[in-house]
């Protein structure tokens, strides 16, 4: 690794740092040499476009906390200096909540698109556990970005969710004052909130940091599931799939656009422009979108520690997604039972969102407890029967013969073409 | 079945949602076409003006709108020395001045509109225990917005029979519940406005309803046309994108 190649790059300057710290050796290495299965789609592309909200977070978010005020008597009035009075602060804030949302989205699509061509399976389990664990780390950190400008729904939305730690025995009401700093959500729950707030994103990059290279160790999946077998089979990831990732961000920034300049409340919720107050109970405390489907699990079963179990238990299963699923075909293309399941899925997921938007009552109830069970008959019934009695069609023997049926040309020079530009 | 549902009401109390119990009804509220709705919407700045006019002869008597600064009318069209003149109209408590004391002086445009109460419990005393609320966001706060305010400015009348009103309450159509302290403001010809258009009910609800707009999202019309560039600097990048992506690409087939 930290060889000297004194004539590697053309410009000196590059060369002179590179042969101290080779990062431009890592780089090159890492991007111009890393090889993508060339049959990859553009479901691919939201790794990057994930990567890249996170980006667009944190540094609009590095400018609201300049302007932002954490304290209970000032938290929303800040808040609304930004939207009227610093310079862009409208476009700002904008930004930041829907793209919290459009994070998520992209996350989701990211998620599914693992679980339907078998990405989490070896040797990439645990590429697949680091997601798992940035899923969660995002959830709380959209959480505690949603408290802080102190509306309604932020008050309310947090007393809810710090409230259902206190179904643990013995430690949970230790845990709910600890989180609260006190015996009731206040200034010091906003101000904790803020600093974790803003701490949890940088956790989150190293979390990304750590994924990409769990991911550089064995490579891309690709949609037909199996390894490449040489250079036949992939293509440099740079330029052929920066242009192409490039190409998807610009879509997905188009769609965010629009969200933010022609409906940038249309994710929000009306009651979090009034400010919070702990004697008004809003009529219907939904928590933002995203968290919806498991929100509906929480509320599905009937006793509180159940419902928090099966909230909690529905992301932690994910982890335990290698080895629940017992079939060695990755890809659905080749899995006709389980690729049937995997929609149904898909479906479950929507329909309880749906059900957690909804009053807990008559139903609905009805229908987020049988989604809630589906959802846990899927990962810890079907998935393990399913690898052992479905019956797939043969695999094809490569990747190359099966997209260009018989053979193409390896990605010609860009192999050998040294990083020009530093 | 008893069992099962003192077993849901205890976890939904438990969770502290039982407020979701009681959803709102679905009052149906009728979409208004707005000249600021859609992608080239801007405020119609005739209307927020009328809309300031009702606000600043009826509403503001009961309501404060404390996050706007008087500045703020700039973008419907006030002129520099008019914001002076209106702004010195208002009273604005100072200080305290050298000898320690509180005073009060003519407003300048920086100042944010006066409130009519000092705090809550004077509004709520003076309004029958009813608390008026802050006009700043209203357009953003309610579940259909403008077309919310529209509707229930034009929603009062008298109750179905089967409607009990109780004393000092007032029956309006679309407010959540139906009864509301808040009284039937809004008089036909209860104003008189400087451009001739008639005050009908109709017409003023729909000018507040537009100043409210403007008040809760005074950069609306910056952010649409932003939105424009944006979309139309991303779709033509997009083309590009997808064009070098094709080249790139069909080297390999």
């Amino acid at each position: 690794m930290a060889q000297v190649q004194a004539t590697k790059f053309k410009n000196p300057v590059v060369n002179w740092i590179d042969s101290r710290l080779p990062i431009f050796t890592m780089l090159d290495h890492e991007y111009n040499h890393y090889p993508m299965p060339r049959n990859v789609n553009y479901l691919w592309a939201f790794g990057a476009i994930a990567g890249i909200m996170l980006v667009i977070m944190i540094a609009t978010g590095l400018f609201l906390a300049m302007q932002y005020s954490s304290h209970t008597s000032l938290a929303f009035n800040s808040v609304e200096r930004i939207m009227r009075d610093v310079n862009y602060g409208w476009l700002l804030r904008y930004v930041h909540a829907n793209g919290a949302s459009m994070f998520f989205i992209a996350v989701y699509i990211h998620m599914f698109r693992g679980m339907y061509y078998g990405s989490y399976k070896a040797p990439r389990e645990i590429l697949w556990i680091l997601g798992v664990i940035i899923f969660l780390v995002m959830m709380g950190t959209a959480f505690m970005g949603y408290v802080l400008p102190w509306g309604q729904m932020s008050f309310w939305g947090a007393t809810v969710i710090t409230n259902l730690f206190s179904a643990f025995p013995i430690v949970g009401d230790p845990i709910v004052t600890l989180l609260w700093g006190g015996f009731s959500v206040d200034n010091p729950t906003l101000n904790r909130f803020f600093a974790l707030h803003f701490l949890l994103p940088f956790v989150l990059l190293g979390l990304v940091i750590l994924h990409t290279a769990a991911l550089h160790v064995c490579g891309s999946n690709n949609p037909l599931g199996i390894e490449p077998k040489g250079p036949q089979d992939t293509v440099p990831f740079n330029p052929y799939v920066t242009v192409k990732d490039g190409f998807a961000v610009v879509i997905f920034l188009i769609i965010y656009a629009v969200f933010v300049f022609f409906m940038p409340n249309y994710m929000g919720h009306p009651d979090n422009y009034i400010p919070a107050n702990p004697l008004v109970t809003p009529a219907h405390i939904v928590p933002e979108w995203y968290f919806l489907p498991f929100y509906a699990m929480l509320r599905a079963i009937p006793d509180k520690l159940g419902g928090v179990l099966a909230m909690f238990g529905s992301i932690a299963l994910l982890a335990f997604l290698p080895w629940l699923d017992r079939s060695k075909i990755r890809s659905c293309k080749f899995r006709p039972i389980y690729r049937q399941f995997f929609w149904i899925l898909a479906i479950d997921a929507l329909i309880l969102g749906y059900a957690g938007s909804q009053p807990a009552e008559g139903s609905w109830l009805l229908i987020a407890r049988i989604g809630t069970a589906y959802y846990f008959f899927h990962f810890l019934i079907l998935l393990p029967l399913l690898g052992k009695l479905e019956r797939t069609p043969p695999l094809p023997t490569s990747i190359s013969e099966s997209v260009l049926k018989g053979g193409g040309g390896i990605a010609a020079g860009a192999h050998a073409k040294p990083m020009e530009k530093a | 079945m008893r069992a099962l549902k003192t077993a849901i009401l205890s976890a939904a109390l438990a969770l502290g949602i039982a407020g979701a119990a009681q959803a709102s009804e679905g009052v149906h509220i009728p979409k208004q076409s707005w000249p600021h709705s859609g992608i080239f919407g801007t405020i119609d700045k005739a209307a927020a003006q009328r809309g300031f006019q009702i606000y600043k002869e009826v509403c503001s008597a009961c309501h404060s709108m404390h996050l706007v600064p008087i500045r703020t009318l700039a973008g419907i069209g006030f002129k520099e020395d008019e914001l002076k003149a209106l702004a010195a109209g208002y009273e604005v408590q100072a200080g305290p001045n050298d000898a320690g004391e509180m005073f009060m002086r003519p407003g300048i445009p920086a100042d944010r509109f006066p409130s009519p109460f000092p705090n809550d419990q004077a509004a709520r005393v003076a309004n029958n225990g009813a608390l008026p609320p802050d006009l700043s966001l209203m357009a953003k706060a309610r579940v259909g917005g403008e077309d919310y305010l529209y509707a229930f400015l034009t929603g009062f009348g008298e109750p179905p029979p089967d409607v009990h009103i109780m004393d000092g309450m007032n029956y309006n159509k679309v407010f959540p519940g139906h009864q509301v302290g808040m009284p039937n403001i809004l008089q036909p010809d209860g104003v008189a406005f400087a451009d001739g258009t008639k005050a009908t009910v109709e017409q003023q609800a729909h000018d507040v309803a537009t100043f409210l707009t403007f008040v809760a999202e005074p950069h609306l019309d910056a952010r649409k046309q932003m939105g424009v560039k944006v979309i139309l600097f991303l779709l033509v990048l997009a083309g590009l994108m997808y064009a070098a992506k094709r080249k790139l690409w069909s080297t390999l087939h």
